[in-house]
């Protein structure tokens, strides 16, 4: 039978196909997901950024791994009544960020203030003597910043 | 709830987004050092997102098409932008500019949409302003930057200021559904959002040692919201809508 815990064990190869390493889930993106009669499937999905270009890749991923378990109707909801902060992404997420030569975004409280979103820690070196180069960098959730310990340019995961 | 007056509002602000994202995108491979022209790529994807987003609303709640139809396939009288985003980019300071006087203004409105009792639009609202908040820094940074840089840097700054201040009217143009959308709490009415960013832009200049033109008329450039735009939409247009039009069933 096909169980939520299931469906949440799919999600985790469902993977952010700019960021290659990371599911879904560690990204925090899933709202929740629910089972219904016939292995029918409500995924309840919130975008990092509104512009992602990923979004429908994604949605069409999380459709097709829930096929191959058995879900006979697969209906992912795109919803911003919940929605996304970086704060949400898992501990492991922020490992896999980080291995992947991405900056974590910096955990905040509430209110996102111009020293987080200016707070990066090398992903190289782990140095937080850094700079915020630009705020915007090669995708919509990247910000491109300089390490003045290493000398290495590099990218963060936008805190949101 | 007045539903003719919630689709005009979530037409006007996705049309400038659509409008004001393909102008930015405009700068794709012209930036004049690399880390701006990135910045205003990644803009101009994050407004056009934002427009697919108001279109989505508009598809799910006002029975409209499909948001790569209504944005591709309407005439320049039908879209509701405001005339300050149809302008060619010309030079970096005009581009700028633009940049500073618009993002204020989406940064009020996103902020007072997401107060409003339309739950759907209020909800994307607050999201949208969260994103936003990337935009109006790097507004503000370049801005105070070549502002309070050489002589040159700031006259530049300066004659598109006073070519830019006046237009940028435009986007608090009042429209026949300012009150319905006060009376249903959708957002404050036209006239009250404009005052924010008057005195928000006014700080902003300040600090960046512009000066505020005197504006005789702020009327001049209205229209947009009525769908009377300049010359400039109509051109845009055909560029932006010529690969959608060879095969407008075409899957992406």
């Amino acid at each position: 039978m096909l169980t939520e815990a299931k469906v949440w064990e799919a999600l985790e190869a469902v993977k952010d196909p700019e960021i290659p390493v990371i599911s879904v889930v560690d990204l925090g993106i899933i709202n929740g997901v629910s089972v219904s009669g016939d292995a029918e499937v409500n995924v309840k999905l919130t975008p990092t950024f509104a512009g992602c270009p990923a979004i429908g890749h994604m949605k069409a991923d999380i459709i097709e791994k829930l096929q191959a378990i058995g879900a006979t109707q697969v209906v992912v909801d795109v919803l911003y009544n919940e929605p996304w902060s970086s704060n949400k992404i898992s501990p492991k997420g922020r490992l896999l960020l980080k291995d992947f030569g991405l900056s974590p975004p910096p955990p905040f409280d509430g209110i996102l203030t111009l020293e987080v979103l200016q707070n990066a820690i090398c992903p190289n070196c782990n140095s937080n003597n850094t700079w915020m180069m630009s705020p915007f960098g090669p995708t919509a959730c990247r910000a491109i910043h300089h390490c003045r310990n290493c000398k290495e340019t590099f990218e963060q995961f936008k805190p949101l | 709830m007045n539903n003719e007056a919630i689709k005009d509002l979530i037409f006007r602000i996705a049309d400038d987004e659509l409008v004001m994202g393909h102008r930015n995108g405009e700068w794709t491979g012209l930036g004049p050092i690399i880390e701006e022209d990135i910045a205003f790529s990644s803009m101009a994807q994050d407004e056009i997102g934002h427009a697919q987003a108001f279109f989505i609303l508009l598809q799910e709640h006002f029975g409209q098409g499909h948001p790569d139809q209504v944005a591709f396939t309407r005439s320049a009288d039908t879209f509701r932008c405001a005339q300050l985003v149809e302008y060619p980019i010309g030079d970096y300071a005009f581009s700028l500019v633009r940049h500073v006087l618009y993002d204020t203004a989406e940064s009020i409105r996103l902020e007072a949409l997401s107060r409003g009792s339309f739950r759907p639009l209020a909800e994307l609202a607050k999201k949208l302003h969260r994103e936003e908040r990337y935009h109006f820094m790097h507004a503000q940074t370049w801005f105070r930057q070549l502002g309070n840089a050489t002589e040159e840097a700031n006259q530049r700054i300066q004659a598109a200021f006073d070519q830019l201040y006046p237009i940028a009217f435009s986007l608090f143009e009042p429209t026949a559904f300012d009150a319905a959308l006060v009376a249903d709490d959708i957002q404050p009415s036209e006239a009250e959002l404009e005052a924010k960013w008057v005195a928000m832009i006014a700080e902003i200049a300040s600090l960046s040692s512009i000066s505020i033109p005197n504006v005789a008329d702020k009327t001049i450039h209205y229209g947009g919201r009525s769908g009377m735009h300049t010359i400039h939409l109509d051109s845009m247009l055909k560029e932006m809508d010529e690969v959608f039009a060879i095969d407008t069933q075409a899957v992406w």
